[in-house]
Formats: C-alpha cells, structure tokens, sequence
C-alpha cells in the first residue's frame, strides 16, 4: 500500500465545486509533480487532505496515510500526521515565517512541537538543519530575523522547518515562484538532494511543467478540479494524451529551432459554479468532438503506468514494453 | 543595425541611483539601480530586456519613457532629445511612447469600463472629437481581439487574457511608435502567456512599432525579441542576437542563467550557481558577478569589464574572460544547447 492514498476526494465551496473526485497515491520515497494553472486544485487537493481548508468547504472522500484514514480524523490522529510525518511548504516563506521572531527560535519550536527537543539539543538541531539546507554561517545565522535573509535563504529556513519533524512526506507548494530562476535552482537542487539523503518523499506543486519534470519521477496534470491525466515524466513529454497536457506544452515557446508561432489554448478555465456539461475542457478543445459533450471522461489506461482522461486518448506501445495488450484489455474493462 | 535606418530610441550611458535608509537610525545610502545603460530601439524592431528581480530592468523601462528623470545619460526618441519629465513637450511625447503593464488588474480601474478606459490616452491628449474616439476604440479592440460588446464590461468581468488584451488596447489607441512592456506576460498563466505573446507578435508585425520587451522569462524573450540584452546589477552584460545569446552564451552569468530555465522532458548538466542576487546598495568591486562567478580571476576582482564586441564574432559582452584578458580560474562550465 501506498504511503498516502488519496481516494475520490472532492471538496466545495458552497455550490461551486473546487475538486471533483482526486485519486492519487504517493508511494514512500517518490516525487510526484502536480501541474495546473491557476484555481485547478492542485493546492486545494493537499490543504484538503491535511484538514487545513476553512469549515465552510464540504469535503468528501477518503485520504489513508499509511492505511489510516485522517479525512475528518480527529485533531489527536491529525496532529502528528501534519508537520509530522507530511510537512508542507508554500510560495511565499516571507509571509509564512514570523517577522518578529529569529529563525532559530521558529525552528526550535517547530522541534519542540514534533521531537519534544528543547535548550541546547533543540538549539544543535537547528544549526544542523540550516546547515542541510544550505545556509551558510549557521552558527550565527539562528540569531537572523526574517527580514535580514533573501527570499531564498527564507524558502531554506521553510524547508529546515519542514524538516524538523523528520516528515516522510514534504508538500512543496509552489515553493520556488517567488524567486528568480537562479535561485529556483539552488531551491530545486536542494529538493533533490534533500529527498536522496533524507528517503522522504515529495509532492511538488506547480504551474510550470518545466519545473516539475526534472524534478519528479511522476507528472499529474490537474484541470477544473480533476486529474486528467497521470504518468511517468519522461512520457508525459512523449506521449502527451490529454489536449489539455498538448495545449499546455504548446503554449511554451521553445528554446531552439525555427520560431513558431504558439499554440494557444482558446477560451477561459470554466467557473466552479458553471461546469459544462460532458468533458470540462471540451468547450476549450480542438478536438471536441458532440459526444465530448455528453461523457464525462473517467482516467483511462493508455500503458501500465500511463492514463487519461480523455474518450479520444488511444494506448500506446512502450518501447521495451509489453504492457500495450494489459492495457489495452484494463481500458476496454473500463469503458464498460 | 544597417545604417540605413535610424534608431527609434537610443539611450546613452543612463544612471540612476536611490536613496535608502536602512533600519530607522541608518545612514542614508545610494543604491545605483540603473549605472550606465545604452540601448538602441528601430522602428519595427523589439529589444527584450532580460535580467533578475533587482537588475535595474523595469527602472531602465521607466528612464527610456522619462516616467522619471536619469541622474545621468540622454534619451534621444526619434532623432531629437527628450524632453524634461513633467513638461508639456514630454507629455505630448508620451503619446507616441506607451506602456504595458504587468498585472492587468492592477493596471485596470475596476470601477470603469474597459472602453471608458481604452479611451482614455485620446481624452488626455485631447485627439479627436467624441464620434472619432468612439470609432478608434472599437477599431483598436478589434485589433487586439476584442469583441464591441466587451466595451461596456468591467475588468472583473473579463478573462485574464482579455483584460491583458484591454491594457494592450489602451497602450496602442494612440498609435504609438515605441511600446515598453514591463514583465507583460508574468502574472498571467501559461495558456494565456502563449495568447498575449502571438498578440504582440502580430501586432509589431502589422504596426511596426519599435519594442523594448522587459522579462526575467528567457523562453518569452527569445519569442518575441530580435535583439536581447542581459542585465545584472545594474549594467547590461551582455548583447546580442537571441538564438546565439541562448545557444553559446558568452557571459558567465548568461550562461547560469540559461542553464537554469527549467526544460520539459530534459534533465541537463545544470550551473547552479552559489549564493544570493548581490544588494545594489553594496555593489562588490570589479566586475559585480565576481563573488558568483565560477570563473572569477584576480583581475575580476578589480577592474570592471566594459560591454564591447567580441573579437570573434563581435558579440558584445562585459566579461574580461569572455574577452580573452584573462585566463579562466578553472575552465567554464561546458554548457548542453537546448
């Protein structure tokens, strides 16, 4: 069994849906990407999952950490999990660190809260997690207020935090799109090195395909509210099978070769409130077809490890593969 | 730059600094935001602007439009200097040199409705009667991709793409000759970057106006530019065609930046490079990279390198190993081309 299991998760904000049905698996030690533009509910899915939405938002579903189910767990069961064994980070460290109190301290209390550590092993503790991350001078850096580090050196102090409670599993949410892309791969190299030392796993959210391909193992592309479509970085880029992951990879101009003209994706993200019929991406698709419409696409299996949410998307052959016929018999089990 | 036609804009040797105080009972400090740009602008053609948060990039954008004065240096448009910030000269100028801005919203009165808006650089500048204004906003939108009945709406009401679209609008309804577009397309998402960038695209291409693109987004810049400059710290670093800047960067720091934009489907052997963005207020000697520079030598140190032709390839670049002065302290990262 997977270390995390998310299972059908769906979350609403009043009437308008934010996710509709999200089934995710994190194993131990894997990166995965989750990928989408603005309001598709790659945030929303993790702050959902940690019980860290508002009491306004309905949630549904079932989210097992290792087995145990936390959805609507009670604060005893959930307390340990969040900052515990899953730690989350976000976009921006200078507004999730406190500005009045030195780094040091919000680390230690960060050990105190997760390790039971205090005085001088929670204050050795420290200097060695801001060591991990890259700060240098440690020693005397604890003493620093928020204010006197740059956004990067803060997005470190995020992660040393993160860490503190020796978590299995680290949310980076948006973690590097406040920083300049000098930084973003100071911070992304750090991840990677971080998650081969530590054998924690990772979930990196983010806008940016680019991104999240070269530092997770697995791609889950999200839109309106649903993942439409999940696999292996490397065939995500070859095998693109949703038009959604198409429309997005065409938007990106490209570094080299003949300068093309980019392929936009028409319309607008539709509104909570006012899902379309059918496909949610059907009205903005090139190629809709009327019964686009009508179904709503369920993920289907394209190779073993490849699916999408798309009644057009056809399984493939894998080089070195044999899993085209076990798909292709999973997919026509599917569809019936 | 044949020498047939002339520059549009040129900028010679601009300088700007700020005053800032740090902590309540700190002593004052300049920080030189800008130190010593030139830049060149034809008609038709668009200069992307390329560099990290605190490079001076969107200063330069405001010193070339005289939004504020330069502490040294010139702006010539059109053949002729221009005119002191604030005058009547300057603001009838300002009409043939418009702005786009980052975040539409924030650009945008939310109260108004985006034609109202559209319209208003031919209010200020008083052209045209209220028959000829309406007729040149519905001409306007229909070129960016409006449509009449987006008219009456206001900004919440719209899509991010065609409120970008509806500052565009207001930017091109007096028919400017220079567009400057400040980070035009970074608060926008993927989908509608694609759209806003085929738009600028198109329009250039139909109204040839001169542009000078600022971005710290590499990928937009190359889309769109014929030309890129590099800043860092205030100085451009280096110059040049945009496929040959991308593909054999000659500055140390245009290299680390270019192995740092993420790639899709790659993983490449990437310069990470050490440390933070260096504080203009306490800018290091020498070439200011040095202390980042995988490369830096003594003389780095020491001596600031001018932004002068490559004897090569006559690449203009500000690097005194690039230029042969001095030898490598070790030999440069080999860089994969993508």
């Amino acid at each position: 069994m997977a270390f995390v299991e998310i299972q059908n998760l769906s979350v609403a904000f009043g009437r308008s849906p934010a996710l509709r049905g999200i089934n995710l698996a994190v194993e131990r030690g894997e990166a995965v990407g989750l990928v989408g533009e603005s309001g598709c509910g790659k945030s929303v899915t993790w702050l959902a999952a940690l019980g860290l939405l508002p009491a306004s938002a309905t949630v549904r579903g079932s989210v097992l950490i290792d087995g145990t189910e936390i959805l609507g767990a009670p604060k005893a069961r959930l307390e340990p999990v969040r900052g515990g064994r899953i730690a989350m980070i976000f976009q921006d460290p200078a507004a999730s660190l406190n500005p009045v109190h030195r780094i040091g301290r919000q680390i230690g209390e960060a050990l105190g809260l997760h390790r039971g550590m205090t005085g001088q092993r929670a204050k050795a503790e420290v200097i060695r997690l801001l060591d991990q991350v890259g700060i240098p001078d440690a020693k005397n850096r604890i003493n620093a207020y928020p204010h006197e580090l740059s956004g990067g050196q803060n997005q470190r102090v995020m992660i040393a935090m993160a860490l503190a409670g020796e978590p299995e599993l680290l949310v980076a949410d948006e973690p590097t799109t406040a920083l300049d892309v000098t930084i973003q791969a100071q911070i992304l190299d750090l991840l990677t090195t971080l998650r081969r030392d530590t054998g924690m796993a990772l979930v990196l959210i983010s806008h940016d395909l680019g991104v999240v391909s070269e530092t997770c193992s697995r791609i889950a592309v999200m839109y309106a509210g649903r993942i439409v479509e999940e696999a292996p970085s490397a065939q995500i880029f070859t095998h693109p099978s949703h038009p959604y992951t198409r429309g997005l990879m065409g938007a990106l101009p490209p570094l080299s070769g003949a300068r093309r003209r980019l392929v936009a994706i028409p319309g607008s993200v539709p509104e909570a409130a006012h899902m379309p019929q059918g496909c949610a991406f059907a009205p903005r698709c090139n190629a809709a077809t009327d019964r686009c419409a009508e179904v709503d696409p369920v993920p289907l299996p394209l190779t073993q490890d490849h699916s999408a949410a798309c009644i057009h998307a056809r399984p493939y052959r894998q080089a070195g593969h044999p899993s085209h016929h076990h798909a292709a018999t999973t997919r026509e089990r599917a569809m019936q | 730059m044949s020498a047939g036609t002339a520059d549009l804009l040129e900028a010679r040797d601009l300088a700007r600094s700020y005053t800032v105080r740090r902590g309540l009972l700190g002593r004052p400090t300049a920080v030189r935001a800008v130190d010593g740009i030139s830049l060149r602008v034809a008609r038709g053609e668009t200069l992307g602007l390329v560099g990290e948060s605190g490079c001076g990039k969107s200063t330069t954008a405001r010193l070339v439009l005289g939004i504020e004065p330069p502490d040294t240096g010139s702006v010539i448009f059109d053949g002729n200097a221009m005119p002191p910030s604030g005058t009547a000269a300057w603001a009838n100028l300002r009409r043939r040199m418009q702005m786009v801005y980052q975040d539409p919203l924030a650009a945008l009165d939310r109260r108004l409705a985006v034609g109202v808006q559209i319209a208003e650089p031919l209010d200020i500048h008083r052209i045209g009667t209220a028959a000829e204004r309406e007729e040149r906003v519905a001409a306007v939108m229909a070129e960016v991709g409006l449509q009449p009945h987006h008219v009456a709406r206001h900004p919440q009401s719209l899509s991010g793409g065609q409120r970008q679209r509806a500052v565009i609008a207001r930017a091109l309804v007096t028919n400017p000759d220079l567009l400057v577009c400040d980070e035009p397309i970074s608060a926008l998402d993927v989908s509608i970057q694609a759209l806003v960038l085929n738009l600028l695209t198109d329009l250039q291409e139909r109204l040839k106006m001169g542009m000078l693109f600022v971005s710290h987004d590499l990928r937009a810049v190359r889309q769109i530019s014929q030309r890129v400059a590099v800043m860092y710290l205030g100085r451009i670093v280096e110059e040049g065609d945009p496929d040959a800047v991308l593909h054999d960067p000659a500055h140390p720091y245009t290299q680390a930046l270019v192995s740092a934009i993420p790639h899709p489907g790659k993983t490449t052997n990437r310069v990470i490079l050490q440390g933070d963005p260096p504080n203009p207020a306490n800018r290091p000697t020498g070439c200011a990279f040095h202390p980042r520079c995988p490369v830096a030598t003594a003389t780095c140190r020491t001596e600031t390198p001018e932004l002068k032709p490559r004897r090569s390839d006559g690449r203009r670049v500000a690097c005194h190993i690039a230029h042969g002065e001095a030898a490598a302290a070790r030999a440069p990262a080999l860089l994969e081309t993508c």
